[in-house]
């Protein structure tokens, strides 16, 4: 390795490393360095130890129930965007090219549109003449008109179903990727194999040649049930009512935007961090274990 | 070591083959796969076209209510569709938008100057920094890589308010910097552009090696030009998250906010608004939509490198 090579390599990615030292590194060591701290942007933190934490788990009631919610978003919503982005990639893979490129545009259009999902609100109002309310009035499943995003038996349901409807990202765009690139000589070799059906072909072939796509897939849906946060503050409400339907993501939000307790607010972030780490892990294992038997 | 280097140069030729090569590939196609029966067709095409109805329907929703006259909104049962169309709402927001303390122009100046200037930035310094991650073989390479991939984990909504007492102590409030700098930096059109780098043959950049070009030259000059699908397609993932971006915290200076921003206030409106919110939304979401479809193909190839090989 010559010497100016590596003074330019690391020449090229300074911006980069600055940028990305001074954006993620120090927010994440900023944030696991005030969480042991009471701060309010005005004064200068001041150390309290653990409290925080002791806080958070003895003391806040409101952090179950918001845990409880991102638990939901990460192991119901996440695999199930997860498995119906791979299936619906496979599904559309069959079409010709034109086809195949309408099917994607129609299910990336809601991830790609920015903040088009603010239309759920509409629909989800909670008067008589929202398109859904009127709906089943006019069919007359309901005689009342559904306060759908102001009642706590609904609204975390509701968001749900927006971020399914949300589902199709990166990973399925990766997903689509990945099958166009398989080698279609390995489904050769598997009818010599013995492969019959589809669903053989699904399981002994097609999985096993998409497993770097599969990993960046996982990644980038544990990223995004993680981090929503802006639905939730457009349909239920922010914050919503009981905290029905929030996160520890919209939780750091309250705590961060509102009652300006920033070392509280740093706290939740870091047990945030811990969560999406070790889910990352568990899930990385899970997957990149599958065909080493 | 060796085995997982002999795995990944063969995931990365099959992958580059295929690119390559897609009429080879379709032509084999019907011979090569499992026959399907007419049933499961239509079976698939009823699945498929259920869902995407259940995609498809918010959006054009959107698009009857931005035609929608006001007397419209109030009829039961309600119409998801327009009777007649008209212009009224369009005409209100510019109307809304013209009496407003800050100009119209403004707003769009500011998510103009904003989304073009990050967008630019963020490709350039992803792909800059790509290149020797991708090429040069040098100390703390794989580190940096990896943590890379850790990072693709930490998204702007996670990062909110740490990043914003970041932000609020080094000055950037009601700053464009504030919107810009910190998605200039995103991890995922790094990765991105790493592993779109990682097919380009070394074999290109050793003539230029010999005639001893600088390691820059050779970046803007060879590979930049080889990798055009990758930085297409990180403009349109740039372009689409910062045009979105209201950045409500950090810039809460009338005079410099930015479009989604003054969308937030129009919906706050509630149901009588609906169709001046609906023609925002109508308007905001067709420049991701356009620049999407005519790049598909691109970002379609940059996605096919996109694997995490472990």
């Amino acid at each position: 390795m010559r010497y100016e090579e590596t003074k330019s390599s690391y020449l090229m990615m300074a911006p980069f490393l600055i940028l990305f030292t001074v954006f993620t590194i120090l927010p994440i060591l900023g944030a696991i360095g005030l969480s042991f701290t009471s701060f309010d942007m005005l004064q200068p933190p001041r150390f309290i130890g653990l409290s925080n934490y002791t806080r958070l788990l003895l003391d806040d009631k409101i952090f179950m129930q918001v845990l409880k919610n991102t638990l939901i978003f990460a192991f119901v919503t996440g695999p199930l965007s997860y498995v119906l982005s791979f299936l619906l990639a496979w599904m559309i893979n069959e079409y010709k090219p034109v086809a195949r490129s309408i099917w994607t545009l129609i299910f990336y259009a809601p991830s790609l549109a920015g903040n088009i999902f603010f239309v759920w609100t509409l629909i989800f109002s909670g008067d008589y003449y929202a398109p859904l309310n009127g709906l089943l009035m006019w069919l007359g499943w309901i005689k009342e008109p559904i306060d759908w995003t102001g009642n706590t038996d609904y609204v975390l349901r509701v968001v749900l179903l927006v971020q399914v409807w949300l589902s199709f990202g990166a990973g399925f765009l990766a997903f689509i990727a990945g099958l166009q690139g398989i080698d279609r000589s390995l489904y050769e070799a598997g009818r010599i194999d013995g492969i019959k059906n589809r669903w053989q072909e699904l399981w002994y072939i097609t999985i096993p040649s998409m497993k770097p796509q599969l990993l960046f897939g996982a990644v980038m849906q544990i990223a995004s049930s993680f981090s929503v946060s802006e639905v939730i503050k457009a349909v239920a409400g922010f914050p919503s009512r009981g905290y029905s339907a929030d996160t520890i993501g919209t939780y750091i939000i309250d705590y961060g935007t509102v009652r300006f307790e920033m070392g509280y607010a740093c706290t939740l972030s870091v047990v945030l961090f811990i969560i999406m780490l070790l889910t990352n892990k568990i899930i990385m294992r899970l997957l990149k274990g599958a065909d080493n038997d | 070591m060796t085995s997982s280097t002999q795995k990944n140069a063969a995931v990365i030729r099959q992958t580059s083959v295929s690119v390559k090569q897609p009429k080879l590939r379709r032509m084999r196609r019907g011979a090569a796969k499992a026959t399907r029966s007419l049933g499961m067709d239509i079976l698939l095409f009823i699945f498929l076209g259920a869902l995407a109805l259940f995609m498809l329907i918010p959006i054009l929703y959107v698009v009857a209510n931005a035609f929608k006259p006001l007397s419209e909104f109030f009829i039961f049962p309600p119409r998801p569709w327009v009777v007649h169309p008209t212009l009224e709402n369009f005409v209100q927001l510019s109307q809304l938008l013209s009496n407003m303390w800050v100009p119209f122009s403004r707003y769009l100046f500011n998510s103009i100057v904003v989304t073009v200037s990050a967008t630019l930035g963020n490709v350039l310094v992803a792909s800059m920094a790509a290149y020797p991650l991708a090429m040069h073989n040098f100390r703390g390479r794989k580190l940096i890589n990896e943590v890379i991939i850790l990072a693709l984990l930490f998204t702007p909504q996670v990062l909110y308010i740490p990043q914003y007492i970041v932000i609020a102590n080094i000055g950037l409030i009601n700053n464009y910097l504030a919107l810009i700098l910190p998605v200039v930096q995103t991890t995922l059109g790094t990765f991105l552009m790493v592993q779109f780098m990682q097919q380009v043959p070394l074999s290109l950049l050793e003539a230029a090696r010999i005639d001893g070009a600088a390691e820059m030259k050779i970046w803007w000059e060879i590979v930049m030009p080889t990798v055009k699908p990758a930085w297409l397609t990180l403009m349109i993932l740039a372009f689409q998250q910062i045009w979105a971006q209201n950045g409500n915290l950090l810039i809460y200076k009338e005079n410099m906010k930015v479009l989604p921003a003054i969308m937030t206030q129009i919906q706050s409106g509630g149901l009588a608004r609906a169709g001046v919110t609906s023609a925002v939304m109508f308007v905001l979401m067709i420049p991701p939509l356009v620049l999407f479809e005519f790049s598909q193909k691109a970002v379609i190839e940059t996605m096919a490198t996109s694997g995490i090989k472990d």
